[in-house]
């Protein structure tokens, strides 16, 4: 199972916004410096470290900092690939049975009527 | 070589549903039935879709948000006993990038007049970390998956 976040309202506020969800994408290709992850975007080195702290809060990335380079990289505990497909895949049909049993309920009326017939 | 990555892993869901196993079935049985609940989450749209429920038929299914990623459904049937169990297998591609091919067992038994259902996936799951333009793909799908685990973890909050 994945690690259980301490603070899920946080990971939400973190992936609430598309340039966090962009440096977090890039991060999924490996680890990279505050300036490499900013550098798609059209934002101020203190805005994106801004951003920075926020997917921090939400246990999302970590970041450590050696000499004058912060290096950041994604949370490993938060989000390895392999398990974060197994559990999408449950999710998924879980997401269908939901819906699959809903349609029963929807259809019980009917059903019981047929069921009635000779 | 390149560095590829698989993970073998397998997982069962439980459901108490209410219905009878025949009315169970038949929503897996039949296409019609199956579409209304066999689908992505509402502002997704279907690119493809066929069903031939049969030993040995095919059933694909394509489904993403408009423009999106396409989430791709590609299941053989293997055993099928009206009311009792379903066998398939299934390949999940994003895109052109497979993810998984899986086995899939459901078990159908009365319980009152409803239905223990038992779903059992075992599946391969490939991730070729080093393969760039896979990983690109993936990255969308990791998006998804963090979601998903979010929202799994809530759900059991």
């Amino acid at each position: 199972m994945l690690q259980y976040s301490p603070n899920l309202d946080l990971a939400f506020q973190a992936l609430a916004d598309p340039a966090r969800r962009g440096m977090l994408e890039r991060l999924t290709l490996g680890p990279a410096s505050v300036s490499e992850l900013a550098r798609p975007f059209d934002m101020s080195l203190s805005a994106i470290v801004q951003h920075l702290k926020v997917l921090e809060a939400g246990g999302l990335v970590r970041s450590e900092k050696v000499g004058r380079v912060r290096t950041c990289q994604i949370e490993p505990g938060a989000l390895s690939a392999a398990e974060g497909w197994i559990n999408q895949r449950r999710t998924v049909w879980e997401q269908h049975f939901d819906r699959l049993e809903q349609y029963l309920e929807d259809t019980a009326q009917g059903a019981e009527n047929k069921d009635h017939q000779p | 070589m390149t560095a590829r990555s698989v993970t073998h892993a397998t997982f069962c869901i439980e459901r108490t549903l209410s219905a009878a196993p025949a009315r169970v079935f038949k929503a897996f049985a039949e296409q019609e039935a199956k579409d209304k609940w066999f689908t992505g989450p509402s502002h997704w749209v279907r690119t493809e879709r066929s069903m031939d429920f049969r030993v040995g038929g095919r059933e694909t299914s394509s489904v993403g948000e408009p423009g999106g990623v396409q989430h791709r459904f590609d299941a053989t049937y293997f055993d099928i006993i009206p009311g009792e169990r379903i066998v398939f297998t299934y390949a999940m591609h994003l895109d052109d990038v497979m993810m998984s091919v899986s086995i899939t067992t459901i078990e159908l038994a009365p319980a009152g007049d409803k239905t223990l259902m038992k779903f059992t996936e075992q599946g391969a799951f490939l991730l070729d970390p080093a393969d760039a333009p896979q990983r690109e793909q993936g990255t969308h799908f990791l998006m998804d998956a963090v979601e998903a685990w979010l929202a799994s973890e809530t759900a059991t909050v």
